[in-house]
């Protein structure tokens, strides 16, 4: 099982990738308070899309644990699980459980 | 095209020797699946198959996965497994798919569903799970497999042109959904091949689709791969949402 401190490396090296490949202006540091979703996201919808591809890629690839993030249960959610870096890597560590669970 | 492709080798190097593509087509077991594999297996490329059942093929570059496609779960570890070995997708041929051939009137809820869920369903998911994969590489070429008894409109094929229907849509909305990472998304859709899915269907009902095309003949798995290396080709990189109907229907 990973630990939060490496899911939250994985998103964070997910997010600097998706600025990588993009045009997309990095902020200047990144932290769990960084805004992906919504008002004063540093990235768009479609930078979400790369940013959750990525990180599913990276925690397969890396960790060999296979995860959709864009589940059921998350899209349902009122608050959305990709709004900040700190609550992504929260619902990427609880995904991860749930899928070693099972 | 009249010739045949070379591989597409991927230059990783200087000095590395080039690497074969990474294909996949799913209801690789028989028909006109089994005969693409083969296909691209002469051809050089390392080919990922799939079906419900195992397959009885045996080659160096051929890996078979006994996979519905309709599973989720399953279309996920496979695609994880794919990735894990090769470190890559390249081209994945869609042409897992089931028939039945029914008037509407008589079409259980059940069978419907089950249509839906493999060619509809079950395409996008493995559209889905590869163009992740693809996305890395900024690179890629989804082939999915329709029909002509969608835009002939065949009696009989109500739920299955349905949800041939379905695919070609699916295809060109993930064209421009997939479009800004390099992927191509293209369908086409053959006529009449002598496979066992139409192999129940009566002699007259094909002989009637046969006389309504420009080309009156039954087609052919050489059809088949012809449009499907024209799609997968590295210079078709700007043809992309299209769809290919054989036989003259458009």
């Amino acid at each position: 099982m990973i630990e939060l401190s490496t899911a939250e490396a994985i998103v964070v090296a997910s997010l600097r990738e998706v600025f990588a490949q993009t045009d997309l202006s990095p902020p200047e540091v990144i932290t769990g308070d960084t805004v992906l979703v919504g008002k004063d996201a540093v990235i768009d919808s479609l930078g979400v899309v790369s940013l959750i591809v990525e990180v599913e890629q990276r925690l397969e690839t890396e960790h060999s644990i296979s995860v959709v993030l864009a589940n059921d249960k998350a899209m349902s959610q009122r608050n959305s699980p990709f709004r900040t870096v700190a609550v992504l890597t929260e619902h990427l560590l609880n995904t991860a459980r749930e899928a070693k669970a099972q | 095209m009249s010739e045949p492709q070379k591989p597409l080798p991927i230059k990783v190097g200087a000095d590395a020797p080039p690497m074969p593509r990474v294909m996949l087509i799913t209801g690789s077991r028989k028909g006109i699946g089994r005969f693409l594999v083969e296909h691209y297996l002469a051809q050089g490329y390392l080919v990922e198959g799939c079906s419900r059942g195992e397959s009885d093929l045996s080659h160096a570059n051929y890996h078979h996965h006994s996979v519905d496609v309709a599973d989720e779960r399953g279309v996920r570890t496979m695609i994880a497994d794919i990735n894990r070995r090769h470190r890559r997708i390249d081209i994945v041929l869609n042409n897992a798919a089931i028939a039945s051939m029914n008037h509407v009137l008589l079409t259980p809820a059940a069978s419907a569903n089950r249509m839906f869920e493999v060619n509809v369903t079950g395409t996008m998911l493995v559209c889905r799970e590869a163009a992740k994969v693809m996305m890395r590489k900024r690179w890629g070429r989804i082939v999915n497999f329709t029909t002509i008894v969608a835009p002939i409109a065949l009696a009989g094929e109500a739920i299955y042109a349905a949800s041939k229907s379905a695919v070609v849509t699916l295809t060109r909305i993930l064209a421009f959904e997939l479009g800004q990472w390099g992927i191509t998304c293209n369908s086409f859709g053959a006529t009449p091949i002598m496979t066992d899915m139409i192999r129940g269907v009566p002699q007259d009902k094909i002989d009637a689709v046969v006389n309504n095309l420009a080309i009156k003949r039954l087609g052919t798995p050489t059809d088949c791969s012809n449009v499907c290396d024209f799609f997968i080709h590295e210079q078709s990189d700007n043809i992309t949402g299209q769809v290919i109907y054989l036989g003259g229907i458009t």
